[in-house]
């Protein structure tokens, strides 16, 4: 960001505009920055306001003549798995799940009315944070490269390593996590992963709960479609598959995961939007 | 406690330790008769269940046969007291790590006797492990039982038997744990285990319960985290790093992204935007304490947060915690606590479990028990044979809490009859029994502790000489001065060891400790004495009553209920026609009356309960089913009443036609908790339409129910004989407290 700053100022910015609309938690905590170093005064628009905006902006005018959602048809299938569009018709109501640093979950019933449902901390920033403690990548390419390499199976506990098969008595299938880096409470499993391993457990262990939490917001909200956007999600087909695959499975096929194709932008369209609002 | 023969193995499971030497009446005890053998094996610890039989002295009364002779002999006692051998059930847990299974086994085998027993239920993930091993060393069957199961069914046996069971937590609150009134109707409830994982489990009723979800980020995931980020290789240690973080070093909170202006979007600046936020973007080591931190914030916020989920969709608003993560540690409870706070708005409440850890051991016990229907019985937690909590507690110096930490014990003892609410009770979900509560009241805790401790040679005097012929009463009397001493100890620095401490719990720690070392009725001898004396005055004062004008005599039954020696200063207009009497040994009678529970019953109640029977009302007279202190008990009061009538006719008339009912109370304490009443009690003032409860004596109306509030008309009397009470109280000491309560309409 400072970077950022210091090159608006050398290129003077501040003598194209003088509004600069801006959204999202930076847009407070570098105010003074842009208006010292770089002359620029900014218009702070709400984050979420924004981020609705963009998104519904953005469906309608769609992506090259096609809907700008699309959906995963066979998530877990590496050789079936397809993506389709889908056109988002009836966008009401819509579980919005944003997913940042942080992860935030918002209800929309309608252009204008929505709620901010929950949020949790086991975000983007979560995930590549613990990656870079476990594996040293600098980078959240280098983070998803690795897990993309990795077999999560081996760090976590799944139901199947403590039942023998299935746990029958609560419908829970051998293959689902039991505990999360369960493995790892063992000295020589510890010595026995590898780096792409850690990093791939990391990546199912916040993206399974992202989609777990979510899927309880829909069943409390009475929704049943939910769209995952968020820079978390850009390049990440293993998250997305994951979560598309997840929510069909545990909700027995009534809640259908949507994703979009410019997931980051969005807060930034809903601020252009404003922008343009302005004479 | 134990010492090893061999060190022993990390956490793993790694090593078993062969052989240890256990003092044997610390840890397996009873165990020679032990039936019914459960076993509940986590991924760390061992919970070994048996049932036992335990033999102990009572001291039982019998009438003499008198057919038809006249009772004027003064020598001879009103009825004899021996002491006999009862046998009772107990419930034994013992929890230990994985590590001395072997060495257990092979002591349990040693010293086992009884083999009826042939099946041993195993319960937990490592039954699988063991089980070879098990059934190889006690040579028996192994039968698995589904873990779940065997937690609900432990979790319904302890929330309804185990009084103040459930606690919710607040660190830094005034107390620390405030502990649940047990409710008659427990369900439904929300059950989260959190061990490895997280399993969230709705109990509709005894026998239906569901897996509604669950969650993989749990206590395996701190533990596996844990020990990849900070190179620690026990569970303990990494909380124990994490009571000690800043976890805002390594997560980024709202406020680093906003930079303060936050209000924005409704949140604190402290809320965690993103866990382990910050460890990506800079290029500094973080602390272990400072990682561990975050990661237990990151696990129970998330905990928490899917617990308010579906309890909101189950329209739920208590949630039990339990699992090896919880294990009552305060950090953990805290972090729990907080993060359903914040995640229901306050809406849904966080509870934790005393026992959790014995869950599924219990429900292990349980499930091999069915046919002998443990649920038809009411249990207590024997306080003497029990560890209470946080006795494994991390928060103490890590190598104390080590070898304390070896073996933590619970004991139950099966009661014989049912107990129940008294019917008249105005609210019985809110019925405490207890005036006090010394977990939160420091000042009343520290002088109750303290008198307790001061009266404690007293009381060993006082079993050692009521066992003159007993060879070994000295020893025993000596190991029950240690044993409550110890007790008394523990609770001066944990309060809250055995749920809310109170005079109640005190005075009934002693008892039990008592019983432990055979000495169940300290004053039977002097009771049988007093009973004696005060029979032979019966008629007497009796007599001296009837002489009375109608309000002098309610004047005289009122004072003569109040436990107080009649002759001093109590009913006075019966002391002086007493003194006037040349037949009545006035002198003798008031210099051989000492400790009063004699004249109590019999110069104070029975001519009151008379008086009341004149007037045509019906009285229902309740005495202890056990003895505690020199309160009557149940057989001493229908021998006695036997004897009253042999003298009087109104009584006998009463008893013959059912005017005068004598029941047992259920309890064995000085004190009285209207909610554990005998059930045959609770039938008979329902089915008699009782509308008057007279309760009588500083346990049962100044310890306990000072403050009860019933839904007929109430009595309660007694003197305060304390003065640190009666100061507390409003009044000098021998105060008298006659509290006569119209319930509001």
């Amino acid at each position: 960001m400072p970077a950022f700053i210091q090159m608006g100022r050398d290129k003077n910015f501040s003598s194209l505009h003088t509004v600069f609309c801006a959204t999202g938690g930076g847009a407070y905590k570098f105010e003074q920055d842009f208006l010292t170093i770089g002359d620029l005064q900014l218009c702070k628009l709400d984050e979420l306001d924004c981020l609705i905006k963009g998104i519904l902006y953005i469906d309608s005018v769609g992506f090259n003549g096609r809907s700008q959602c699309y959906y995963f048809e066979n998530p877990a299938d590496s050789e079936k798995c397809q993506k389709l569009p889908f056109e988002l018709k009836n966008p009401y109501p819509l579980l919005l799940v944003n997913i940042g640093s942080g992860v935030s979950i918002l209800a929309v019933y309608s252009k204008n009315n929505y709620k901010r449902v929950t949020g949790t901390s086991l975000g983007g920033g979560t995930f590549f944070g613990l990656c870079c403690l476990l594996t040293g990548c600098t980078t959240f390419e280098e983070a998803l490269e690795m897990a993309s390499c990795g077999d999560s199976t081996k760090v976590d506990k799944l139901v199947r390593d403590i039942y023998g098969g299935d746990y029958e008595r609560f419908g829970l299938p051998g293959w689902a996590v039991a505990s999360s880096f369960g493995n790892m409470m063992s000295k020589e499993k510890r010595e026995a992963v590898s780096k792409e391993d850690l990093a791939r457990a990391t990546l199912i262990t916040i993206t399974n709960n992202i989609g777990s939490i979510a899927r309880m917001c829909a069943l409390n909200e009475n929704i049943n479609q939910v769209i995952f956007v968020g820079n978390f999600l850009r390049i990440n087909t293993i998250a997305m598959r994951l979560l598309a695959y997840a929510l069909d499975y545990w909700s027995k096929g009534q809640l259908k995961a949507l994703f979009s194709e410019h997931e980051g932008y969005f807060g930034a369209v809903g601020a252009l939007l404003e922008l343009l609002k302005i004479p | 406690m134990a010492e090893c023969g061999a060190s022993g193995g990390g956490s793993s499971g790694d090593t078993l330790v062969k052989s240890i030497t256990l003092p044997p009446d610390e840890v397996f005890r009873n165990l020679e008769n032990a039936k019914r053998f459960a076993i509940d094996i986590g991924g760390s610890l061992t919970k070994l269940a048996y049932y036992s039989t335990v033999q102990h002295k009572v001291a039982k009364v019998r009438s003499f046969d008198h057919s038809g002779k006249d009772t004027e002999q003064d020598h001879e006692p009103p009825y004899e007291v021996s002491v006999q051998e009862e046998i009772t059930a107990r419930l034994h847990f013992v929890k230990f790590e994985n590590t001395y299974i072997e060495a257990c086994l092979d002591f349990i085998r040693d010293h086992l006797v009884n083999t009826e027993t042939k099946v041993l239920l195993a319960t937990g993930g490592g039954a699988y492990k063991f089980k070879d091993l098990i059934e190889e060393k006690l040579q028996l069957t192994v039968d698995k039982e589904d873990v779940m199961t065997c937690l609900i069914k432990g979790c319904n046996f302890v929330l309804k038997n185990i009084p103040n069971e459930a606690f919710a937590y607040q660190k830094d609150a005034e107390p620390e744990f405030r502990f649940q009134t047990n409710h008659a109707n427990i369900f439904p409830y929300l059950l989260v285990n959190v061990g490895s994982g997280v399993s969230i489990v709705k109990v509709e009723t005894e026998d239906q319960f569901e897996w509604i979800g669950g969650s993989s980020i749990g206590g395996g995931t701190f533990w596996g985290l844990g020990a990849l980020l900070t190179k620690t290789k026990k569970f303990d240690e990494l909380l124990h790093l994490a009571s000690k973080g800043q976890h805002a070093n390594v997560d980024m909170l709202v406020q680093d992204i906003y930079g303060g202006a936050h209000q924005t979007l409704g949140l604190s600046g402290n809320l965690i935007a993103s866990s382990f936020g910050k460890s990506a973007t800079a290029d500094r080591e973080f602390s272990k304490e400072d990682m561990a931190k975050s990661l237990l914030h990151m696990i129970s916020n998330d905990i928490g947060q899917l617990a308010c989920l579906y309890a909101r969709l189950h329209g739920l608003d208590r949630v039990y915690f339990g699992g090896f993560f919880i294990r009552g540690h305060p950090v953990t409870m805290h972090t729990i606590t907080y993060s359903i706070n914040f995640f229901s708005k306050g809406e849904v409440q966080a509870l934790f479990l005393r026992h959790e850890g014995y869950l599924g051991a219990i429900g292990a016990f349980l499930k091999g028990a069915e046919q002998d229907n443990p649920n038809q019985y009411s249990w207590g937690e024997n306080y003497a044979g029990s560890s209470g909590l946080m006795s494994t507690s991390p928060e103490l110096c890590l190598t104390q809490r080590a070898r304390s930490g070896t073996f933590d014990l619970l004991e139950m003892d099966r009661l014989e009859r049912p107990l129940v609410n008294l019917p008249l009770l105005l609210d019985p979900s809110s019925y405490v029994p207890d005036t006090v509560d010394l977990t939160d009241d420091a000042l009343a805790r520290k002088y109750w502790l303290t008198c307790f401790e001061e009266a404690l040679d007293g009381v060993v005097k006082r079993a050692v000489a009521s066992q003159p012929e007993s060879v070994d009463a000295a020893e025993r009397a000596r190991k029950f001065r240690q044993k409550y001493w110890s007790k008394l100890q523990t609770l001066r620095h944990q309060p809250f060891a055995y749920g809310t401490l109170t005079v109640r719990s005190l005075l009934d720690t002693r008892e039990h400790c008592l019983n432990e070392f055979s000495f169940p009725d300290p004053y039977s001898k002097v009771k049988q004495k007093e009973n004696g004396i005060a029979l032979r005055c019966f008629q007497c004062v009796v007599r001296a009553l009837d002489a009375l004008g109608w309000e002098e005599r309610q004047l005289a039954l009122a004072k003569g209920l109040l436990a107080g020696n009649v002759f001093d200063w109590g009913a006075k207009a019966v002391s002086d026609v007493l003194e006037s009497d040349p037949q009545f040994g006035f002198e003798e009678a008031k210099r051989k009356l000492q400790d009063n529970s004699g004249i109590d019953l019999i110069l104070g109640v029975f001519p009151f309960v008379r008086e009341l029977l004149l007037r045509g009302t019906e009285v229902i007279l309740a005495c202890n089913s056990g003895p505690a202190l020199n309160d009557v008990t149940y057989s001493e009061s229908l021998i006695v009443a036997e004897r009253i009538a042999a003298m009087d006719p109104i009584i006998h008339s009463a008893l013959q036609e059912e005017r005068l009912l004598l029941v047992q109370t259920g309890s064995s304490s000085p004190c009285l908790d209207l909610s554990r009443l005998d059930k045959g009690l609770a039938v008979l003032v329902r089915e008699r339409g009782a509308d008057l409860v007279v309760i009588e004596g500083m346990g049962r109306a100044v310890h306990t129910n000072y403050h009860a509030a019933l839904c007929c008309e109430s009595l309660k009397l007694a003197v305060v004989k304390n003065a640190w009470l009666a100061e507390r109280l409003g009044g000098p000491l021998f105060s008298v407290i006659f509290k006569y309560e119209v319930p509001a309409e």
